[in-house]
């Protein structure tokens, strides 16, 4: 009897989850909605809670317009993915494994680095760029962007790395392996999951930044999808079921990668919060 | 060190083993001279090293020397900007905008926060015990937190639209009348809080959770062997037990919160007027928002931030440090 009362209560608790989960979701759902609405019915009262003429002008509008932005943002996000996990992976094969001296002073200013406010950092780079040429550039963006996952990126291999067995790479320094071979052929592969949540955030990050871009690319020929929808949206605002579908094809990333690699994702969230 | 997170998560299953230290010391003592491994390390520590000075140390210096100079645009083309010393930091105390700025800061970040969190522990202790589909919808909860901003902050800005959005259409079925949530100075601040605790729900539940996974179930069963119901449980389990996370999640909230910027520039760009600006958009405003950039304020409302920023960054690693040697 207690058994089946449990189980009833479990019933009931999954009817209020899905309640939760339909309530905290449902922006998500009016952006699908009203992507597929018809413009004529946009301004319709009360709104059109489902749409049941669905259109693609929106979508058609995307694939004409927004090919170029989605293009920029991969190649951006890409860029900054490689960069990233560069720059951070030997770093924290070095604070982690090789007893890099003056570590401590060195996390605390990649802590330090992760609190600085992008706007700040835009406008540093904007002087910077400047002065180099590098406004409006491709190359130029994917380093301002990487900078928001970098120091992430080596806490996060640091953190990883220092639970490596010990005599994983005793091993391979008897079987006359040096620094580089040892990182190479053992640490490197141990870590592909730290690997593969550093670059999923970096990834991330670099897709939906928004600062960096509309500061440091605001006249660029090439410029990323945040941007493009940011245009859209001062350039004709009766045209809401194209900006939304444009917000719907911005968001493809990161629903592939929730479905795909749901556990870094929540690895990573966890990781940034408790960093040492 | 103490359990971190990021190796739990990724190597559950092989869980203790990773943790344990090495039976046997190392072969040899490191000295204080630079040996060979010694070499090694700052060889590989070397790219870090050069861009955190290329891209981190150099941007940062660039915009202190542009809040100590007068920065007009020709100035910034030419190069030769006037040496004004503190005179902007002086403006911008000096401005009306700045307690309008402050005020607004605080309210938006203390309000998103304590709902947030609320919100998120609420959630994190429902979704605690495991029922039908519990981890599908747990991870439902994440869309939000990975959705580019821009995507949220347009849709948030559609939805509260006063004409045609959807709210006051739901709103107005109860018979409440109009509310122009972005365009009135009386709604506009709220309606960006409104927004960004939408936003920071997924972050707090995520990070609570996990913290509540640590909390041994033994716990539970010993305080309802005691009779205590599932209100007092969390009172006298859930909440003192947690304390350590929630203090670290409470103020990494207020890090992330101080900083936003996309969000509020999209769905008012700080207006109308100056009642929906936060310190952040005041310096985006001020550097970039307008056809005439004023890059020195810009610069100074954006080095008073990072003290603000820091102020709390250095809250966070005392209490983490007393943690660790608590545990």
């Amino acid at each position: 009897m207690i058994a089946s009362r449990r189980r009833s209560q479990r019933w009931w608790k999954t009817a209020l989850g899905v309640f939760f989960t339909l309530v905290m979701l449902f922006p998500v759902y009016w952006m699908l909605n009203v992507s597929f609405t018809q413009t004529r019915d946009l301004r319709a009262d009360p709104p059109h809670w489902f749409p049941w003429e669905a259109t693609f002008e929106g979508y058609q509008a995307v694939f004409s317009q927004q090919m170029p932005a989605l293009a920029t943002s991969l190649l951006i996000g890409l860029g900054s993915v490689v960069l990233t996990v560069l720059i951070a992976a030997p770093a924290g094969y070095a604070l982690a494994l090789l007893h890099l001296r003056g570590r401590r002073t060195l996390n605390f200013l990649l802590l330090v680095a992760q609190m600085i406010p992008a706007v700040v950092m835009a406008m540093g780079f904007y002087a910077v760029y400047n002065s180099l040429g590098l406004l409006n550039t491709i190359p130029g963006l994917i380093v301002a962007d990487s900078t928001i996952a970098v120091p992430f990126g080596v806490l996060l291999f640091t953190a990883f790395m220092s639970g490596i067995p010990r005599e994983l790479l005793q091993a391979a320094r008897v079987d006359g392996a040096g620094a580089w071979r040892t990182f190479v052929s053992i640490v490197l592969p141990v870590s592909r999951n730290s690997i593969l949540t550093v670059s999923l955030f970096a990834f991330l990050w670099a897709w939906s930044d928004f600062i960096f871009a509309s500061t440091l690319n605001r006249n660029g020929d090439l410029i990323p999808i945040t941007l493009s929808i940011y245009n859209y949206i001062g350039n004709n605002t009766t045209q809401w079921n194209a900006i939304m579908a444009t917000a719907v094809v911005a968001s493809i990333p990161a629903s592939i990668l929730l479905v795909v690699a749901q556990r870094y994702v929540a690895a990573g969230v966890t990781a940034g919060a408790v960093k040492d | 060190m103490t359990s971190n997170p990021a190796v739990v998560g990724q190597r559950a299953g092989s869980g203790g083993a990773a943790g344990t230290t090495p039976a046997g010391p190392p072969g040899r003592r490191r000295g204080r001279t630079m040996n060979p491994s010694q070499w090694a390390a700052v060889g590989f520590a070397t790219p870090l090293l050069a861009y955190l000075v290329l891209f981190y140390a150099y941007p940062l210096w660039r915009n202190i020397d542009l809040s100590i100079h007068d920065y007009t645009v020709r100035a910034f083309v030419q190069g030769d900007a006037e040496f004004v010393g503190l005179h902007n930091y002086v403006e911008v105390f000096s401005s009306s905008t700045f307690p309008t700025a402050l005020a607004n800061t605080a309210l938006f970040t203390f309000g998103s926060i304590a709902l947030q969190f609320s919100i998120g522990m609420a959630l994190a202790v429902f979704f605690r015990s495991s029922f039908r589909l519990s981890g599908a919808l747990r991870a439902m909860f994440l869309v939000p937190w990975l959705l580019p901003l821009i995507v949220s902050a347009s849709t948030w800005a559609w939805m509260l639209n006063s004409e045609n959005g959807i709210i006051n259409s739901v709103l107005g079925a109860f018979g409440v009348e109009q509310i122009n949530w972005l365009t009135s100075p009386d709604t506009a601040l709220l309606s960006v809080t409104i927004a960004n605790i939408w936003l920071g729900i997924p972050f707090n539940l995520v990070i609570l959770y996990s913290g509540l996974q640590n909390i041994p179930g033994e716990v539970y069963e010993a305080a309802s062997l005691d009779g205590a119901g599932a209100w007092r449980q969390f009172w006298s389990v859930t909440f003192p037990l947690l304390r350590p996370v929630s203090a670290i999640t409470l103020l990494l909230g207020l890090i992330y919160t101080l900083k936003v910027v996309d969000v509020i520039w999209v769905m008012t760009t700080g207006g109308p007027g100056t009642s929906s600006t936060t310190l952040s958009i005041w310096s985006y405003r001020e550097a970039f928002g307008t056809g005439q950039p004023d890059f020195s304020p810009a610069a100074a409302v954006g080095n008073l931030l990072i003290v603000i920023a820091l102020v709390f960054g250095f809250l966070h690693l005392q209490l983490q440090r007393r943690q660790e040697a608590a545990s």
